[in-house]
């Protein structure tokens, strides 16, 4: 599937995750946020740098993870990205849906 | 005389201690491993002793039948392991000093993890099915269960055989139907992940299976505490699931001593190369199965699959040569659907499962990604394969350690 987002054609899986992390930047990611109801704040920026972070050191992405990121609480997480945020934050950041075997 | 020391007795470390007794000349090497167990449990054993298909007998058998001769075997705790001088310390205050140290101390459950989880409900309403005794009391449970709200479960990633969760809610909905009570059991599968599924193919190809038994799905819930008073699961999103039943698979984490020796990371697991299976803080350190961080499923293929590779590595280090990074996160599993039919999936760090033959290309005689009788024949027979040759480091015909992308149907790049 591809996604046309400010001008740029967009290679996306069919639930809208990049499938080329290189073809991310900033509009990309407003966009996106757009289309998951959420306009990014500054914490929003420095929730998905971090996990642009542990995404390139091969860190597997998880709940128990952001308790310990230092960036910002579970609570705080939930609020930031409404419903699944995990799911959420990984779109927008341009990295892999976090998932299991099949 | 040098020392290759083996931590833990389980399937990974098993295998070693059997591929490595050929392999290094017993004049230069003596082999030691310890465990502090003497049973040698078959886990995929456990997904079925709920449901009164094994026996408590068939699922376990003396730990050292399988240990082979001229391999040192030793019943105890371990203690600590000090990388910096080489050594384990036992609990019983003996040292071990290794030269080369495999380390394949596995995973377990950790239900302390999450507020009210092991509390006073714990296997009276709450049960694990990861633990020979959950899944024994789970078992007498469903004996005399009247029904109601059965409520299968997963805390958080990552998860030792991430599909048995789903087998085991595929299983229920047969065992309730053969026992005329299907009508009064409300089954409900809930997930921290986006779905049941979670990869393009598998979704596609195997979505119905939740439709047709009429199991419900509550996904993204990243559980935060089980209100065991009021009989319900509430997660960060303060999203309520009820049950009258609780089948979870708690947080699963590396083992105690990992912590104790400041080897693990947040989990317990051991940083590993993912390619060469040597720890990364550790050149004479290796780690194996359920015990790596490897972004690879936990499950006994991925371990009889690093195996074969990581004997070669061990090899080459004595040696002194470059190690194989050739590892490729290459697993196979069967997966139960009740009713006698399972499926069977074939995938690697890169490759999601997909349709096809295995494991002769285009003829089968299983097929991946599919349901059907003769996988279901297929999983029943490996509990011999395990206990006959997957341990003792025969190798299976035809199945190569690295994934073979031959006779499969790929289309899209795995994500």
């Amino acid at each position: 599937m591809d996604l046309n987002i400010a001008g740029i054609r967009l290679d996306v899986t069919e639930d809208g995750y990049l499938t080329d992390v290189s073809q991310w930047n900033k509009e990309i990611a407003i966009e996106i946020a757009k289309k998951e109801g959420i306009e990014l704040t500054d914490k929003h920026w420095e929730v998905i740098s971090w996990i642009q972070e542990q995404v390139k050191n091969e860190v597997a992405l998880s709940i128990r993870g952001i308790k310990k990121s230092g960036v910002l609480n579970i609570k705080e997480f939930y609020a930031l990205f409404p419903g699944g945020p995990l799911k959420k934050a990984t779109k927008i950041a341009g990295v892999p849906k976090p998932k299991s075997c099949i | 005389m040098k020392n290759l020391l083996i931590l833990g007795a389980g399937t990974s470390g098993t295998m070693m201690a059997n591929h490595l007794v050929k392999k290094l000349p017993k004049k230069e090497w003596k082999i030691t491993i310890v465990d502090q167990y003497k049973t040698h449990y078959y886990q995929p054993g456990f997904l079925f002793l709920p449901f009164d298909i094994y026996s408590s007998k068939q699922v376990k058998k003396k730990g050292s039948k399988f240990i082979p001769k001229g391999v040192d075997y030793i019943n105890d705790k371990i203690e600590l392991i000090v990388p910096e001088e080489n050594k384990v310390q036992l609990e019983n205050g003996e040292n071990i000093n290794y030269d080369i140290l495999i380390v394949a101390t596995g995973t377990k459950i950790a239900p302390e993890e999450i507020e009210g989880m092991s509390g006073p409900e714990w296997y009276k309403s709450i049960f694990d099915f990861y633990t020979y005794e959950g899944a024994k009391a789970l078992r007498n449970k469903l004996r005399e269960w009247e029904g109601g709200k059965l409520v299968v479960h997963i805390t958080e990633m990552p998860i030792k055989c991430p599909v048995a969760p789903l087998e085991f809610a595929f299983l229920a909905d047969s065992y309730f139907r053969n026992k005329g009570m299907r009508d009064k059991v409300d089954i409900t599968f809930v997930t921290p992940l986006g779905g049941a599924f979670t990869k393009p193919k598998a979704t596609k190809a195997l979505h119905y299976l939740l439709e047709e038994k009429g199991i419900k799905e509550v996904t993204d819930f990243n559980i935060e505490r089980v209100d065991y008073e009021n009989n319900k699961i509430i997660d960060y999103a303060d999203t309520e699931v009820e049950y009258d039943l609780l089948v979870t698979v708690p947080t699963n984490m590396g083992d105690e001593v990992i912590e104790r020796s400041g080897m693990g990371d947040d989990l317990n697991f051991v940083p590993t190369h993912k390619g060469t299976l040597q720890t990364l803080d550790h050149e004479n350190i290796f780690a194996i199965g359920d015990a790596t961080n490897l972004p690879a499923s936990k499950a006994g293929s991925v371990a009889h699959f690093e195996a074969e590779i990581l004997t070669e590595n061990i090899l080459r280090y004595i040696k002194g040569e470059k190690l194989k990074d050739e590892f490729d996160g290459h697993a196979n599993c069967f997966i139960e659907t009740g009713n006698g039919k399972a499926l069977l999936i074939d995938f690697n760090y890169t490759h999601e499962p997909v349709e096809g033959t295995f494991p002769f290309p285009g003829v089968g005689p299983l097929k991946l990604l599919k349901e059907s009788r003769t996988n279901h024949m297929g999983k029943m027979a490996f509990k011999w394969v395990y206990w006959n040759m997957l341990i003792k480091g025969v190798h299976i015909p035809f199945v190569s350690a690295t994934m073979s992308e031959k006779g499969k149907k790929f289309d899209i790049k795995a994500n």
